[in-house]
């Protein structure tokens, strides 16, 4: 299945954000605010742009996706399960002991969907340049996204992984950057110096863009300018929103290991519901 | 070994069509013969080996089977996270090469020493640790490492080692292979200092002690079976690696003994807890640390009293 209307994708995305929110309170999980930012970009990911069959989830030709910010995993846990690729019931383990879902996402071999267990920043993208790099030599033309946090950009193989991929002309890789402009204890432009960020991979040797990354349509349309024809990889730089779809949680850091309560999350669903 | 080591994955790679080399910047002309097999199977990664090592497990985990290759110190210490979760966690069947191991680039420094490698590598779950002792196990190691469906580190040494095995002997990872048989003391040797570790032999034999000599080149797994019948055999073990004495071939031998409650003396022999400042060449390193042949001789000679007082009498 796959959806391709902009109302479907919008209703993918309100279901998504109300589970995470649920489950956070439900088993304690933090990261909320991590989560609420990168839940449009993996909505349109799996939604409308991954090439990819939920029953074959080993299938050589499909895309390949790394959450590299393994702290959104409950959002990608929901993703997957909402995709179809285990029964949504699965998730009701969430975070007992003994359990599949933790705080960041399991090896590919625990769970179907995931390429790569990521938790330790800096990861996905070498992963990911690796996959890359496997497709040309088997002759494959799947595509890997790696969808990394802004603070994960303080990392150096971040943009060791940048440079090689540029040097290789690996045309088939695709960052996104979800900049919810925090991360875990401060100002990600005032912890590191960050900016100019689209600059910055531009002169890594880049295809660069920045998007509204809560923008469905706009996430979509710029997703399907890759792969360049300039043999670039390609850098999405997506603006958001930490906490994005709940008001009294946006863009407050607080929310980054805070768990709702019972009535935080009541007040949400209700934001959540009527849209407002 | 680096030339062995060259023309063993040439060879390989024409057989294997997984074969993926990367390398960090090292070996300048060393694998032009492997480029023109398929320059889509050689990538010079760069001085970047946090990256070169996700590269290879993200290359491991679809199909291919890379073999990463630079300084050893590079391809352990300094991507040991890499290692950790992305080549072991993953159960990624990457195969890592460190050249240069133990006291070779002695003269480099301890920028470029590496006395702790197969220590901290040891610890990772998964892992397997190997230290070939001349180019003929180096090749069969390469080979083996090749079959395995779990990560292999090899440690290896520079250039211009001598050949150990006159002929080609059967290699399994786990097995350690006996070189020379002995009656009284056995030498469990890791890698390249083995030819003191004959030569320790030899002088040994003229003293009139039968010293068993043992390529321990798997250090994990531990050939245990090996141990086991050792116990009951030898009045000595005797551990010699160029490495430090904490958590390389010594430490796992130490640690076998400890938890199976064997009674054979054991002999560490290896490198002290320090850094070495001084400038010298791998030769006045081996003498610092006790590893040139006739220290070994005289310090297995100490270790045990039995044997001295033989010799005395």
């Amino acid at each position: 299945m796959t959806m391709t209307t902009l109302k479907e994708l919008e209703a993918v995305s309100r279901k998504l954000r109300a589970r995470i929110i649920k489950t956070s309170h439900q088993a304690s999980i933090p990261h909320l605010g991590s989560c609420l930012s990168c839940v449009d970009i993996l909505t349109v990911l799996y939604f409308a742009v991954l090439r990819l069959d939920p029953t074959k989830p080993r299938d050589s030709d499909r895309d390949r996706m790394i959450l590299s910010k393994g702290h959104g995993a409950p959002a990608l846990f929901q993703v997957l399960a909402l995709r179809g690729f285990y029964p949504e019931n699965l998730l009701d383990t969430y975070g007992e002991d003994g359990g599949l879902f933790a705080e960041h996402p399991p090896t590919p071999e625990q769970l179907p969907g995931i390429e790569a267990a990521t938790g330790s920043l800096g990861h996905g993208l070498p992963l990911g340049l690796g996959m890359a790099l496997a497709a040309r030599i088997h002759k494959k033309d799947y595509r890997v996204y790696a969808v990394l946090s802004d603070g994960e950009c303080n990392e150096g193989s971040v943009w060791e992984a940048a440079m090689l991929a540029a040097a290789q002309q690996v045309a088939n890789l695709c960052v996104i950057v979800d900049f919810n402009k925090w991360q875990a204890t401060g100002r990600s432009c005032e912890v590191m110096a960050l900016e100019p960020f689209a600059d910055k991979w531009r002169a890594f040797g880049w295809n660069a863009c920045e998007v509204d990354g809560h923008d469905l349509p706009c996430l979509l349309t710029t997703l399907k300018t890759f792969p360049a024809a300039n043999g670039k990889p390609t850098a999405i730089i997506a603006h958001t929103v930490k906490g994005k779809g709940v008001s009294f949680m946006e863009d407050d850091n607080n929310w980054h290991y805070r768990i709702p309560n019972a009535a935080e999350v009541e007040a949400a669903e209700r934001e959540l519901e009527t849209g407002t | 070994m680096r030339n062995a080591f060259a023309e063993t994955l040439t060879q390989l790679a024409q057989e294997d069509p997984r074969l993926v080399l990367l390398s960090g910047d090292i070996g300048n002309k060393l694998f032009d013969n492997f480029k023109k097999i398929d320059p889509n199977r050689f990538y010079n990664c760069g001085v970047a080996e946090a990256n070169m090592m996700g590269v290879a497990a993200g290359m491991a985990l679809n199909g291919l089977r890379p073999v990463i290759y630079t300084i050893t110190p590079f391809t352990t210490t300094r991507c040991f996270e890499q290692i950790r979760v992305d080549v072991c966690y993953h159960q990624a069947p990457v195969v890592i090469v460190g050249t240069g191991s133990g006291l070779s680039y002695a003269e480099l420094g301890p920028t470029h020493h590496s006395l702790e490698d197969m220590a901290i590598l040891r610890t990772l779950p998964g892992m397997c640790v190997l230290a070939p002792c001349d180019a003929t196990e180096l090749e069969l190691m390469l080979r083996a490492a090749l079959q395995q469906d779990r990560p292999v580190y090899i440690r290896i040494g520079k250039k211009g080692e001598p050949a150990i095995h006159a002929h080609q002997p059967s290699l399994r990872i786990g097995e350690a292979i006996v070189v020379q048989e002995g009656s009284e003391v056995a030498l469990l040797s890791a890698g390249i200092v083995m030819p003191e570790v004959l030569k320790a032999a030899a002088l040994l034999k003229e003293q009139g002690i039968a010293a068993e000599v043992v390529s321990f080149h798997s250090i994990k797994p531990l050939d245990t079976a090996y141990l086991q019948q050792a116990d009951k055999r030898f009045k000595l073990l005797v551990t010699i690696e160029e490495h430090g004495l904490i958590g390389g071939l010594g430490g796992a031998v130490a640690e076998w003994r400890a938890h199976h409650n064997a009674t054979v003396p054991l002999l560490c022999l290896g490198t002290p807890d320090q850094f070495m400042h001084e400038i010298g060449s791998q030769k006045y390193a081996q003498v610092k640390y006790g590893l040139e042949a006739e220290q070994i001789a005289g310090r297995v000679l100490a270790g045990v009293p039995g044997l001295r007082a033989r010799i005395v009498a």
